[in-house]
Formats: C-alpha cells, structure tokens, sequence
C-alpha cells in the first residue's frame, strides 16, 4: 500500500466529465474500426433493399445507400478508413515534425533558419489545395493519401515542437548535458522529448482532428479513398444525390465524422492541466 | 520610429514573396514528377513515336525540369497561364470569368460575416463566463470541429429540404430578379459565412478578453464603470489591431471553404475549375489555379502580420 499511493497519485488524473463523454466516443469508434469485420449485420457490397436511400428502419437501422445498400454496415466500414488513415497521417506527420523541430532547437543554425523558412513556406500552401494538386498529380491510393496527409501536416507539428524544444533547449540541464560532451540525439531523446511530451500529445490531437476532417473534405470531393474502398466521407459523397430527400444515408456518415472530431477536441480541451501544460 | 515599422513591413513582404517563390516551386514539381509521360498520355496508346517526340518538343518536354520551372515562372510573371491539356483553350480565357465570379462570392461572404462575427466575438468576450458565452463558444467550437461540407448539407437539409425556401443544390444560370440573385447566393454564402465568422467569433473573443485582463481595464472597473462600458470605451479602442489580424487570419479561412462550397453548389468560380481539372489531370489549369489560391491566402495572412505591426503602439 506504501508502494501504490505515490504511484496513484501520479497516475490518476481528475477528468472532467465531458472528456469522460470524448473520451468514451473515441474508444466507441476504435473498437468499432477494429472489430468491424466481424460485427456488420450484412457484407458492404451486398445489395439488402430493393429501394435505394431507404429510410430506418428495425431490419436496416441506419436505411440503404444508393445502391441499396446496409448503411450500418457501410458506415462501421468506413471508420477503419477514416480512423486508420487519420491515425498513420498522424503518427508519421507528428514523429517527423517532432524529431526535425527538436533537431532543429538543439542544432540552431543554419540548419534551423533554412528548416524553418522552408517548412513555413510549405504551411503557406492551403491544405485542400495541396490535396487536391497531389490528388492530379499522383492519384490517390491509400498509401498516397497517408503520405500527402502526412506531409501536409509536417510542417505545423514542427512549428510547435519546435517552439517547445527552444524553450527548454535554454534550460541549465541542457547546457550540463552538452558539457559533459553527449551527443545531440542524446540530448534530443533523453533531455528535450521527455520535458515536452504533454503538451505534444494535445497537439497530437488536434492534429488527428485536422487531417479526419481534410480526409473526409478530399473523399467528399471524390479526390480521397476511392471505391470499392469508402471512408465516411466518401460515404457522404457518393450518397450526395440523397441529399434533396434529407435520406439518412448523407446524414449519418456526417454526424459519425462531427462525433468523432467534436470528441478529440472535447477530450484535448477538458485534459488535466497535468498533462497538458506539464512544460507551459 | 518610422523607418523601424517601414523596415518591419518591407521585410514582411520579402518574406511573402520567398514563400511565394519556394511554394510555386513546390506546386510545380508535385506537378511535374508525376509518373508517366505527359504527351503519351495526351496523345494515347496509338500515337506514333514521331507524334510523341514531336509534342515534346513543342512542349518543350525534353529539356530538365528545372528549365521547364523558369519558362513556367516566368510566362506566369508575364500573364501567360499556359494551355489547357484538355480542350486547348488558353488558361486565362478559362479562369477569367470564374475569378470574378469567386470574388464575387468571398466579397459577399465578407460582408456578411464580419458584422455579425465581431458582434457576437465582442459580446461574448464582454459578457465572459455567461450562459450567452458559453453558448457561443460551444457553437463556434462545433463548427470548427465539422467538415465544411457536413454545414453546406445542413444548411440544404434545413433551407431547402424542410423549410422548402431555397432550391436544393442547383445553380441556375437564368438570373433575371434581384429576388433569383438573393436565392443563389444564400445558400453557398450562409455555408462559408458559417466557417469564416467561427473563425472570427474565437479570434475576436479571444483578443477581446486579452485586453480586459489588462490592469487599466481593471482599473476602469474598479472605478465604476460598467461592464460593457469598459469593454466598449477602454478595452476596445486597444483590441482594434488584434481583431484587425483576426479578421484577415479567419477570411484566409475562405480559400478552403470555397473550394467545398463551389464543388457541393455546382458555383461557377475558380475552385469549381479546378476541382473539375483535378479529374480530368489538367495540370496547366491546376498548376495556375494553385498560384491563385495560394497568392489569396499569402496576401491575407501577409495582410494580417502588417495590420499586427502597425497597430502594436510600442512600436509607432
């Protein structure tokens, strides 16, 4: 018992409930993404209603597509799409801005000021309009799109981390550490990551949150996940002509993209200040 | 003092113009290294290798990119967009009329948003912590939070699908009453007013309450001044720089939301085109539509650092 206060007391944050709520509706749609195959009442190509952009109903909860397709089944599809391509743009967008924004506060330099200008001017391309020009360019397989989202999103994570890493690269420790002669990485990795990992973690989020919704507007344009695979903005896109009907088919994918984006920034702006502001 | 400011600003503007160099650069290469050869592609399966070689020549295909860069760069500077891929119609003829018509659209959305963003900004910055406030704010963070397409579908399913007051996703092109001008412009303008002023609402909230923690405003507080006094005669004479900056930060806002708005409402401007292009792989088309958008939004955010400069009196 001696052993477990300190570490509970590290450990237990104090949530507020309407990050609870995020919280909740995050994990809802992760497991939903991973155990989708398993749980669609009808296989996505199968056509189930000899009505197209049918209504709810008990047999199809969510109504049919166009094609007269399950919409429940289409839409729990769709979040692998949407969650799992956000989720690995974000993981590389993060890891590289990070690592080159750290790299960048510990070297200073020219290396910096070269970085820095060329990043910046990378940030001064509108996002669409980067994914559209790379979407002519290149096409968009997955493996593209999480690529383009990536890179689209480099250069703000660097800015931030960036902008963290200089505060804390003026620390005494920091200047203790190059003294006793250790190599950059070493002061990247050891000294700089640990002090900045909160507030990279928000940043993280509201990063997962810029590229959902970028994702979801380039396959709204028909420019994102191309079929026969469909993310929920694609979904929306090719149901569109449902639309003048208000057909649940448009509606439903929309409100899965604004739960799930209305929950990472519930959950960010409600995160213990522990977390958050740990080197603010 | 003034020469410092004149200084801060021309650097400023060299600095637009390096992104603007360094983000041509980037539009022209994503554009150019794409797989495959443009003038087979044009050409197709059957073409002739005399024909290829000969179109390659004629679009100087076979020199090295970064000279095909220049000759780009340079025609841009001078006016000359290049020839469209698909029907052979210069650029410029192309996008000529739609810019006006994009223009026309984000002037409109300008007007509209700026109003009623800085009145609901600065109230709620006055009336802080309020069930108002937390009302705006709850709003504002949910539109942000959204897709812009997800407000353009609302606004059709609430205007036009249960109100019945608009048309639904028609763009007609016979305008002969004020009345018809009003009913084709509400919905894509509501749309992308919605995704600006939420922009503007947060900004300007947030500029607000920074000058209200300021210790003269508390002074004028403490004096006796009402709340909304000290917000309107002491707080905002002081905040006029930042909204300034946050009403060019937020319209920057406009060159994504377009985008969407013109593609859902079938708008005949500059992103419809190149939306339009992007299926068809017109790159000269794409390439130039770029360039526009990217000048928009450098001169806005360029235009907003200025406006900082000039309104910070420690530096006048």
């Amino acid at each position: 018992m001696t052993l477990s206060t300190p570490l509970s007391s590290k450990f237990s944050y104090s949530f507020s409930w309407v990050g609870m709520i995020g919280l909740a509706i995050i994990v809802f749609w992760a497991v939903i993404a991973l155990a989708a195959p398993h749980i669609i009442p009808y296989p996505i190509g199968e056509i189930v209603d000899e009505d197209y952009f049918g209504p709810m109903s008990s047999k199809l909860l969510f109504g049919s597509d166009y094609l007269g397709r399950d919409m429940l089944s289409r839409l729990m599809m769709g979040a692998r799409y949407t969650v799992g391509i956000s989720l690995a743009a974000v993981c590389i967008a993060c890891f590289s801005g990070t690592a080159l924004g750290m790299a960048a506060a510990v070297i200073g330099g020219w290396f910096d000021t070269v970085l820095s200008r060329f990043l910046d001017a990378l940030n001064s391309i509108p996002s669409k309009l980067s994914g559209l020009v790379v979407a002519a360019a290149i096409g968009s397989s997955i493996n593209v799109l999480i690529v383009m989202l990536a890179v689209i999103y480099t250069p703000g994570a660097y800015r931030f981390a960036r902008a963290l890493a200089v505060n804390v690269n003026t620390m005494d420790y920091i200047t203790v550490a190059r003294t006793r002669g250790e190599s950059i990485l070493y002061i990247i990795f050891s000294e700089i990551l640990p002090n900045i990992m909160g507030p990279l973690l928000a940043d993280f989020g509201i990063r997962f949150v810029f590229i959902t919704l970028l994702l979801s507007g380039l396959s709204f344009l028909g420019l994102g996940v191309q079929p026969p695979y469909a993310d929920w903005g694609a979904l929306v896109h090719e149901n569109i002509s449902g639309l003048p009907f208000g057909a649940p088919a448009v509606i439903v994918p929309s409100l899965a993209i604004a739960s799930l984006t209305i929950s990472v920034n519930l959950l960010i702006d409600n995160l213990p200040k522990k977390i958050r502001d740990r080197s603010a | 003092m003034r020469t410092y400011v004149l200084n801060l600003i021309v650097h400023r503007l060299l600095i637009a113009g390096l992104t603007l160099l360094i983000v041509s650069f980037a539009v022209f290469f994503a554009t150019a290294m794409l797989p495959g050869d443009t003038a087979t592609i044009l050409l197709g399966q059957a073409a002739t290798p005399d024909a290829v070689a000969g179109l390659r020549a004629a679009m100087h295909l076979d020199e090295p990119a970064v000279f095909r860069f220049f000759r780009w760069l340079t025609g841009l500077i001078q006016g000359d967009l290049g020839t469209s891929y698909v029907n052979n119609v210069a650029v410029a003829d192309l996008i000529g009329g739609r810019f006006v018509n994009t223009m026309r659209l984000a002037g409109i959305t300008t007007l509209v948003s700026v109003p009623i963003a800085l009145t609901l900004g600065i109230t709620a910055a006055m009336f802080r912590g309020s069930l108002y406030d937390r009302i705006v704010t709850v709003l504002t963070i949910g539109v942000i939070s959204v897709p812009e397409f997800m407000i353009a579908t609302s606004a059709v399913l609430i205007f036009s699908v249960y109100l019945k007051w608009l048309p639904a996703l028609s763009f007609a092109n016979e305008v002969t009453s004020f009345w018809q001008v009003l009913k084709i412009y509400a919905m894509p303008v509501i749309t992308l007013a919605f995704v600006v002023s939420a922009q503007m609402i947060r900004m300007t909230r947030a500029a607000v309450i920074d000058t209200i923690n300021t210790p003269y405003v508390e002074a004028a507080l403490l004096k006796g001044a009402s709340r909304p006094r000290a917000v309107l005669y002491h707080a905002l004479p002081n905040a006029v720089g930042p909204i300034a900056n946050a009403i060019a930060l937020s319209l920057s806002y406009l060159v994504g939301g377009v985008i969407i708005v013109e593609t859902i409402f079938n708008y005949p401007g500059v992103a419809k085109l190149m939306v339009d292009g992007v299926s068809t792989r017109d790159l000269p088309l794409i390439q130039s539509c770029a360039i526009i958008f990217c000048i928009g939004y450098l001169a806005l955010i360029t235009l907003a650092d200025i406006v900082a400069i000039l309104a910070n009196p420690r530096l006048r």
